[in-house]
């Protein structure tokens, strides 16, 4: 009866629920989504163009940046592919210990997760309840390698520095402290009617649909494709990890929290098994003193909290520095989903599906 | 005495508002003096004793139907009011000879009315109970009742019209 | 004389300044409590366990810079703070604190007044309350404070007639729309209307919750909507204003539901003669601790809660909570029928 005109709004860059830089255009038909424009590029910082430039050794302070609530995991994932290059060998002890870290990593950004996306839906005392659980993590950290943000915590071939004594039983009563605490975040959200309401039927995406977005990591897995790295090409120690991966069903913003929820409990149990078998022997293996790999390319992927991190890197065996040095990153391929995702829902509902994506800027823009 | 001195102040106060609802260019302060005047009246219900009446005056007149008037007012208005086009005199001779032919039917009725008040054929009806609120509902539910149910329909049927009105799709 | 214009005028200035005093406060509690809630200390510095907050943010506020927005409607754009602020003062003219008290050999009722349609008075003055808000977004000259505005005025007006259609049931329980009435009624039937009127008591707290525009019904003034809300354009003491009117709704909702549901100023088991000690505890010190007891819970339901989606949010109104309430007065009705 009456004529609607569209209405372009703009959400973003600075906005206290966008997670960082990003700038999502909406056009709204009233209170509907009609489509969405998302303009990135905010944040970016020429990661892949400086590497170039560096020595091999000298990018993994680069690649810390870049998923920055990760970091240790873009470290793990950029070695493994340079000593996959390399036809390195790294000792089993290295092995383990990176597991650790990564799973340690994992838990520290869901608990991010956890907390920004509560609290954009309303529920703030989660956030605080995850930062002081993520603390501890990177107080953990912190005791390893000096610095609770941004690593620098591996090297080509192992780790840098052996871990300080103690470290493992910390690691193990900080696994008993997060067990109790998992199950306080579920006890607010997981049942509560008001996030059930928010949660359910929200951005609902199937399983081929996702995998034609190329979307990867706890947003596939939510839709009911059983797609893990760590399981399909293990890497590090995870083919000696007995662990499960969650599959949700409805593929809904509810379904990829309990994915992400469980993933928090699976973590917790192959950090066990590492800490509790982990073997003696060196901390890094037999590396060249200047590190030059062979003319050739590789790509490599493993599994961050986000998704699948992937690097592929070319070298032209003469120079110190890569010639090419790409990232694959799981949020910059997750953030194509969102203008799928929003289409028909109200704009409350592009919040809480911003946070069920979870990206991080750092890693979209590099 | 202090009661006439009240009565008079809030029918000043009434008449001065009305006037400048009808009078005020812009039209969401227009609405606003309107509010202000329903208050006023209600303060003249109080006055006469009839405060539930006055209550209900603030909660359903101030309190419902003027914000639906607001927000009408509001969403139409979106953009400033444009400046008179045209001459705001230019209706003034039809406008001062309709309200000449009112005044003069009012003051016939009013005098002629006075002359001879009917006498009063029928009592009043008991009414068992005291206090206003008490009276009003045991009118409304015993002698008027039937006008009470039709008025109810009437809203009834006024909502689900604009209800129907409003839909997109049904 | 002393009777009709000195005992008032004190009562008045006496709630007057015990409100504002507290609403002032209440910013303080809120943010303790939540910060507890959230495993940390909340203010802490101004003044010891920062008792002194609420000063340092009424001189911050007062001494801000004034910003109306060149092109906004400068009379109601000064008004609607005030038109928001004064509905929710008003409301403590009929609020009873207490039974008539002997002081210094006066008779002296602890409430300001008592008209016989009291209830019916604070509903009404409720729906006045509504201008502020949409006066506020209107004022601002600005599209999404305005649509903000309209949206928190909806959800105003929706649950205040689920709020309403419930009190319906409470006074049809009390016989009297007074409130000193309704408190005496609980007194005369032995019961508070909690325990009489469950659903009643639920209906009118989520009502209470939704009218005063605060979590889990928030989201007309959430920063995560895209503005700030109707108050987007407003700064320094009009905020501050805004901000108190929320805080005095609170009171005013806590205040309310204490008198209809938990017996106002009655102790506990008013009428058992083995629990008669409680009225050592004066009445008024009674009707304080119940109502602190829900401004505690709506903080305490703020920390927890997520928050509904604006469609949510009426559809709980409309569908669940109106009906609810009719249904809760018919089966009342019919229950008071049968047993008369």
């Amino acid at each position: 009866m009456f004529d609607t005109n569209e209405l372009v709004l703009n959400m973003g860059p600075q906005h206290p629920s966008t997670h960082g830089v990003l700038r999502v255009v909406l056009r709204l038909d009233g209170e509907k989504v009609v489509d969405c424009d998302v303009v990135i590029g905010y944040l970016h910082r020429g990661i892949e163009k400086l590497s170039e430039n560096r020595n091999w050794t000298q990018i993994i302070l680069l690649t810390d940046r870049m998923d920055y609530v990760a970091a240790a995991t873009n470290n793990v994932g950029y070695c493994e592919t340079v000593e996959k290059l390399m036809q390195l060998e790294v000792p089993r002890r290295a092995r383990y210990v990176r597991t650790i870290l990564c799973e340690l990593q994992r838990i520290a950004s869901h608990c991010l997760w956890v907390g920004t996306h509560a609290m954009d839906i309303g529920a703030m005392t989660v956030f605080l309840y995850a930062f002081r659980e993520r603390e501890l993590i990177l107080d953990l950290f912190e005791e390893f390698c000096g610095a609770r943000l941004t690593y620098n915590s591996m090297r080509i071939g192992g780790l840098p520095q052996d871990l300080p004594s103690g470290w493992d039983k910390k690691v193990l009563q900080f696994c008993d402290i997060m067990d109790t605490k998992v199950g306080e975040y579920e006890e607010l959200l997981t049942h509560n009617r008001i996030w059930l309401e928010r949660t359910k039927g929200i951005g609902v995406i199937s399983g081929p649909e996702a995998v034609g977005l190329g979307l990867c990591g706890p947003a596939l897995r939510g839709s009911g494709v059983p797609r893990d790295v760590r399981k399909d090409e293990p890497y590090a120690a995870y083919d000696e990890m007995q662990f499960d991966v969650p599959i949700g069903t409805a593929g809904d913003t509810y379904d990829r929290y309990l994915v992400r929820m469980e993933e928090f409990r699976q973590s917790l149990r192959i950090i066990r098994q590492a800490t509790e078998g982990l073997p003696e022997g060196p901390i890094v293996g037999k590396v060249p003193r200047l590190i030059k790999p062979a003319a050739g390319e590789t790509y490599h992927a493993i599994e961050s909290p986000k998704g699948e991190l992937g690097y592929f890197i070319v070298s032209d065996g003469k120079s110190t520095n890569p010639y090419r040095f790409r990232v694959r990153p799981p949020s910059f391929c997750n953030l194509q989903g969102l203008r799928r995702l929003v289409r028909g829902h109200l704009v409350a509902d592009v919040v809480a599906l911003i946070g069920s994506i979870d990206i991080v800027l750092g890693e979209v823009d590099r | 005495m202090a009661e006439a001195i009240a009565f008079y102040t809030l029918a000043a106060f009434i008449l001065g508002f009305a006037v400048l609802v009808i009078t005020t260019k812009n039209t969401v302060h227009s609405v606003l003096f309107l509010v202000v005047n329903f208050l006023f009246v209600a303060a003249l219900y109080v006055l006469l004793g009839a405060q539930f009446l006055a209550v209900i005056q603030v909660l359903v007149y101030a309190g419902g139907i003027v914000v639906l008037y607001l927000f009408v007012v509001m969403l139409v208005n979106l953009k400033r009011p444009p400046e008179a086009h045209q001459d705001p005199h230019r209706m003034t001779k039809i406008g001062a000879s309709l309200a000449a032919a009112i005044l003069l039917e009012v003051a016939v009725i009013a005098f002629s009315g006075y002359v001879s008040a009917p006498a009063a054929t029928v009592a009043p009806p008991p009414v068992p109970v005291t206090g206003n609120t008490e009276q009003v509902g045991w009118l409304l539910y015993t002698n008027y009742l039937i006008p009470f149910e039709i008025a109810s329909m009437l809203l009834l049927v006024a909502m689900i019209g604009a209800i129907i009105l409003a839909k997109r799709e049904l | 004389m002393v009777d009709t214009v000195v005992i008032p005028l004190l009562k008045i200035l006496i709630v007057l300044n015990a409100t504002l005093v507290a609403v002032t406060y209440m910013v303080l509690l809120e943010r303790k409590v939540i910060a507890w809630a959230q495993s940390r200390l909340g203010p802490m510095r101004v003044g010891p366990y920062g008792i002194l907050q609420p000063v340092a943010d009424a001189v911050k506020l007062m001494i801000k810079e004034d910003i109306t927005p060149v092109r906004a409607d400068r009379w109601v754009f000064t008004a609607a703070p005030i038109m928001s602020m004064v509905p929710a003062l008003i409301v403590f003219a009929v609020i009873p604190f207490g039974p008539t008290v002997t002081i210094f050999g006066h008779p002296v009722p602890l409430y300001i007044t008592d008209i016989n349609v009291g209830l019916l008075y604070i509903v009404s003055v409720a729906s006045v309350g509504v201008y502020g808000i949409i006066l506020a977004g209107w004022s601002s000259n600005s599209k999404y404070p305005l649509l903000a505005s309209l949206r928190a005025s909806a959800q105003l007006i929706s649950y205040e007639i689920a709020v309403t259609m419930t009190l319906v049931s409470v006074i049809l329980m009390a016989g009297s729309l007074s409130m000193v009435g309704i408190v005496n009624a609980q007194y005369n039937q032995h019961v508070w209307y909690v325990f009489a009127q469950p659903v009643a008591f639920v209906i009118v707290l989520i009502g209470g919750l939704a009218e005063t525009n605060r979590a889990p019904f928030d989201l007309p003034e959430a920063e995560q909507e895209l503005t700030g809300g109707f108050h987007t354009e407003y700064s320094g003491m009009r905020f501050a204003l805004f901000f108190l009117a929320e805080y005095a709704n609170m009171i005013v909702v806590s205040s309310v539901v204490t008198t209809l549901f938990l017996g106002g100023w009655l102790p506990p088991f008013p009428n058992l003669s083995v629990f008669h000690f409680l009225y050592y505890i004066p009445s008024w010190i009674w009707f304080f601790i119940k109502s602190f007891l829900f401004l505690y819970l709506f903080i305490w339901i703020r920390a927890t809660l997520p928050r509904y989606r604006y469609d949510q949010l009426m559809r709980l109104g409309w569908k669940v909570l109106i009906p609810l309430g009719i249904a809760n007065l018919i089966v009342t009705g019919i229950v008071k029928v049968l047993m008369s």
